[in-house]
């Protein structure tokens, strides 16, 4: 493997008419990367009040497919919930990510609604969990894996319903990330931080056009992607 | 995967005569890829700024290659992943084979994985007694009919969705032999039940990468089905493959690029799914392989470094440059005959596989320049063709009776007083013999013209003689 | 005939010399028109491309340095063909990038090349022209004008001022015709293809007329509609912009 290594370091080396880098180009370099950074952000999420980047993301979530139900309070969620359920004719049981923030939700307000909390099996056909952030320029989804988000619920279930508080709505990538960095804890250091095995940007639900360039919806993950915005912040 | 690009002319004829392969083209140019990635970049003031950014960061990463991949590799170990260096296919699929046997594993799924086909993996893990199950809709029917993937993003494209609903009868016996399968829905639907236990049984999951980064020693995937996100995450181990060239610094330049690639490829905003993954499950997490392994390979790559072909290296496997080549569009992916097709295909084959190889594919040409003009990274696609061409040449890879041609047209064209004679005797003859008709059913010399089109008579008279003559009537130079 | 300051050397282009004469004149008759002198350097034959885009660069080079030569010394030099200006504007200069006495020959004569309705509109400042043609006719972009020069917004503009003339935009202009000098002979089946493609969007339109501003591409798409029994005029921009169509017959057509 070292042989490997050494051999393609070499000839990239080689190829670009230089031994390994001096000290200060990689000192320097390793500052860029410590900087990390934005490069040009387009116009359309970055300079938006906070209501116009909430309408912004319902708007592009809804362009690609996805339902959004805007409520209030998150007390609100329950009825929404099992609204949804009955209006799809989908059985009122889901598998829900055992976060601390989705237990605060008055469940008992919908007693009939089976609620079971892990990981996602086989078996399950609706997956609720929140989500780590919302960015408005593509009505993406940024969810984040850790011991109380596991990523199968993501994609296992052939339903994905995803409660976004709106303080959670950013207006791009890059927003997102930098949340994520502040709460891995960035050294100063690269190559320290904690990030989270798996990060997904989800927009719309699974589609495919592999046959004729015809989208049809549901290919692998899930077929419906509801998504939840509540107004009062929440989880 | 084995090459038959020697053979582009026979498979380009095969092509147009093929009336499915047709069809399905002309549904890509009628209604496909091109028109959605107009919509959608007319929805974003920024995107010919964003092409030149990002053509400044991959410029900026292939220039410090080896300093990024150090730094990548560093964090990936700090995540708790493991990397592997290979120089050659034969050394990646060796690596792959290890960690398989080394994890026990029985059943292989796979995302979608254009290094996969460059290195031949599955053939090779077949021979090796593992069965690597393809869950990528596309790459699953073309895995199905035997035949390698004639697109970048949709494998399948060459395909009528008759051809989907045969393969899956032929394949799928269990389920009721008169089941509908007409409709696009019908067959996703069936793929998808067909491929979840797949998913559910793999021991190990093996994908791709369109971007590798440094700063986090992370892996992206950019998928709409999801299959390549239940690969990673399902299975026991999880195996990347990827080229040295994947390369970004940043999460913020890897975020650049990913504005350009959605758009650029399927004329998406952004795909439905984008993954950024980094090291094994992490200590408490529910799911998530328990091993991660990323396997940077070079073939090639190195070499390309720093000389004629280097900005082919600025590649991200959009697609765009096929879409919009009428070359593509005319004869379809098979006919390059290899991994990569169209125009990004016709200049990085010959670099990978040998210009001997690969000859016909830099010559299958008009030089027409639509490529480069969509290209997100904007890679100099025509003026790499004609550096394949220039080899060629000094290789003498061209057939004789075209350089002798060549060789007479450049002698005559440095002397001009030969040369306007000659052009005023042909002028004449062609315009005598043409006549009255004004063009030519037939002319011997030029069987490849006349064969299929007429060729217009000229006027009679040469530019020069006319000019000359009328100049001297007019008194002036 | 105007005197003026500025002299103009018309590039002739090896097609319209053998085929097509009359847009040549076509082209000269428009210069003056704009007010300039034009010559015709003697010694010009070929602009390099069949050997630049088949690899043979030592031939091109030799080529291209005999053009900067000829071309020497006039403020101008038009070519009714976007390939061969195009050739002149970004390939030779490409072609001596490493070698600086002549890349600064190159650059230089580049500085000053044009293609024939870019010339007039943007240099010239023209924005119409007096002829009349009345017919129902679409335009297809060649590749080089299009994507090397720029040239897009200029010809439909002049064509937009002829009298009687209804310019209808064809679907996929900007798609290639599948001339590509030699590719057309060396993959024949490919550039049938796309060439009946071209001339069935053409047909599509219901224009009479098929104009453009490269013989290359005209020659192909004529040869194709003859082939196919149509009776569509196929005709170089100049001409039409010259009011010279009643000079010689369409191309591809009886006399």
């Amino acid at each position: 493997m070292t042989a490997a290594r050494d051999a393609i370091l070499a000839a990239i080396r080689r190829s670009l008419n230089r031994g390994p880098l001096d000290p200060a180009t990689a000192a320097a370099l390793r500052a860029r990367v410590a900087a990390h950074r934005r490069n040009l952000i387009p116009m359309r999420a970055a300079a938006l009040d906070h209501p116009a980047r909430v309408n912004l993301f319902v708007a592009m979530a809804e362009a690609v497919q996805a339902t959004v139900a805007r409520l209030s309070s998150i007390d609100a969620v329950p009825e929404a919930v099992a609204a949804y359920l009955a209006a799809e004719n989908l059985p009122a049981e889901l598998v829900m990510a055992p976060d601390p923030g989705l237990d605060q939700i008055p469940w008992e307000m919908r007693p009939l609604l089976r609620i079971r909390r892990g990981r996602a099996e086989a078996a399950d056909a609706v997956s609720l969990t929140p989500c780590f952030a919302a960015i408005a320029e593509t009505g993406t989804l940024m969810l984040a894996s850790g011991a109380a988000t596991p990523t199968s619920l993501n994609f296992l279930p052939d339903t994905h319903i995803v409660l976004v508080p709106a303080d959670r709505v950013v207006g791009t990538y890059e927003d997102g990330w930098d949340r994520l960095r502040d709460l891995a804890g960035e050294c100063g250091e690269v190559g320290r931080q904690l990030l989270p095995r798996t990060v997904n940007f989800i927009t719309g639900p699974s589609r495919t056009g592999d046959i004729e360039q015809r989208i049809v919806l549901g290919a692998h993950g899930p077929r419906r992607l509801h998504i939840l915005v509540v107004e009062d912040g929440g989880a | 995967m084995e090459a038959k690009s020697r053979d582009f002319s026979a498979s380009a004829r095969a092509g147009l005569a093929n009336d499915n392969l047709q069809q399905a083209l002309d549904i890509m140019t009628q209604r496909g890829f091109p028109s959605r990635r107009l919509e959608v970049v007319a929805r974003l003031p920024e995107f010919e700024a964003l092409r030149e950014v990002g053509r400044e960061i991959k410029d900026h990463t292939l220039a410090h290659l080896d300093f990024y991949l150090e730094l990548y590799e560093h964090n990936v170990v700090a995540s708790g992943g493991e990397v592997h260096w290979a120089r050659t296919p034969e050394e990646a699929c060796e690596i792959v084979l290890t960690v398989c046997r080394t994890a026990g594993a029985r059943s292989v799924t796979k995302g979608k994985s254009m290094i996969a086909e460059e290195i031949g993996l599955n053939d090779f893990l077949e021979k090796s007694g593992i069965t690597p199950v393809e869950t990528d809709l596309g790459e699953y029917i073309i895995q199905l009919r035997h035949e390698p993937p004639s697109h970048l993003i949709a494998p399948a494209m060459h395909l009528v969705k008759e051809q989907v609903a045969d393969a899956f009868r032929s394949a799928h016996r269990t389920l009721d032999p008169n089941r509908p399968l007409a409709e696009p829905q019908a067959l996703c639907d069936e793929a998808r039940a067909i491929l979840r236990p797949q998913f559910l049984a793999a021991d190990v999951g093996i994908t791709g990468a369109n971007f590798l980064i440094a700063e986090t020693g992370s892996s992206i995937i950019v998928t709409n089905e999801g299959n390549g996100d239940l690969t990673q995450i399902l299975p026991r181990v999880h195996i990347v493959l990827a080229s040295l060239e994947k390369l970004v610094p940043t999460f913020e330049d890897a975020a650049t690029l990913l504005r350009l690639l959605a758009r650029s490829a399927t004329g998406q905003e952004f795909s439905s799914y984008t993954t950024v993954s980094t090291g094994p499950r992490r200590p408490g997490d529910l799911d998530g392989p328990e091993a991660y392994h990323v396997i940077l390979l070079d073939n090639g790559r190195a070499a390309m470094l720093g000389g004629e072909f280097h900005d082919m290296l600025r590649c991200i496997r959009c697609g765009a440059c096929m879409n919009h080549c009428p070359v593509y569009a005319a004869v379809g992916g098979h006919a390059y005959g290899w991994v990569y097709p169209g125009p990004m295909g016709a200049v990085l084959t010959p670099s990978l596989i040998g210009i001997e190889e690969a000859a016909p594919l830099p010559n299958a040409s008009t030089l027409c320049g639509r490529c480069e003009s969509v290209c997100p990274v904007k890679i100099p696609l025509p003026k790499m063709l004609r550096h394949w061409r220039e080899r060629e040449f000094a290789k003498k890879l061209a057939p004789r009776i075209w350089r002798s041609g060549l060789s007479v047209w450049a002698w005559v064209a440095l002397r001009p007083a030969l040369y306007h004679m000659l052009t005023e005797v042909a002028s004449r003859t062609l315009g005598w013999v043409g006549g009255r008709r004004g063009r030519f059913r037939n002319l011997p010399f030029a069987a490849g013209w006349t064969g299929v089109r007429d060729m217009p008579a000229p006027e009679g008279r040469s530019f020069h003689s006319l000019w000359a003559e009328r100049s001297k009537a007019a008194g002036r130079r | 005939m105007a005197e003026s300051g500025t002299r103009v050397a018309l590039f002739v282009t090896c097609l319209v010399d053998l085929f097509r004469p009359t847009v040549g004149f076509a082209a000269v008759e428009l210069l003056e028109r704009s007010g300039c002198t034009v010559e015709v350097p003697r010694t010009q034959t070929c602009c390099g491309q069949p050997a630049y885009n088949s690899g043979d660069r030592s031939a091109a080079k030799a080529i291209a340095l005999k053009v900067i030569e000829t071309f020497a010394g006039y403020d101008f030099v038009v070519a009714p063909s976007g390939s061969c200006a195009g050739m002149i504007r970004l390939h030779f200069p490409e072609m001596f990038a490493d070698d600086p006495a002549n890349l600064r020959r190159a650059e230089e004569l580049a500085s000053r090349t044009w293609e024939l309705s870019a010339f007039l509109v943007d240099v010239r400042g023209m924005r119409e022209v007096a002829a009349q043609w009345p017919r129902v006719a679409t335009y297809h972009d060649a590749c080089s004008g299009l994507r090397e020069l720029g040239v897009r917004d200029q010809p439909r503009r002049l064509l937009g001022s002829v009298a009687g003339l209804e310019l209808r935009e064809l679907p996929g202009a900007e798609i290639c015709c599948g001339f590509g000098g030699t590719f057309c002979v060396k993959y024949p089946e490919i550039s049938d293809k796309m060439v009946s493609d071209k001339a069935d969007d053409i047909v599509a339109t219901g224009a009479e007329a098929v104009l453009a501003g490269d013989l290359g591409c005209l020659l192909n798409i004529a040869g194709k509609l003859s082939r196919q029994g149509r009776s569509l005029e196929t005709r170089h921009l100049a001409e039409v912009l010259a009011g010279m169509t009643d000079d010689t017959p369409p191309i591809g057509k009886p006399r």
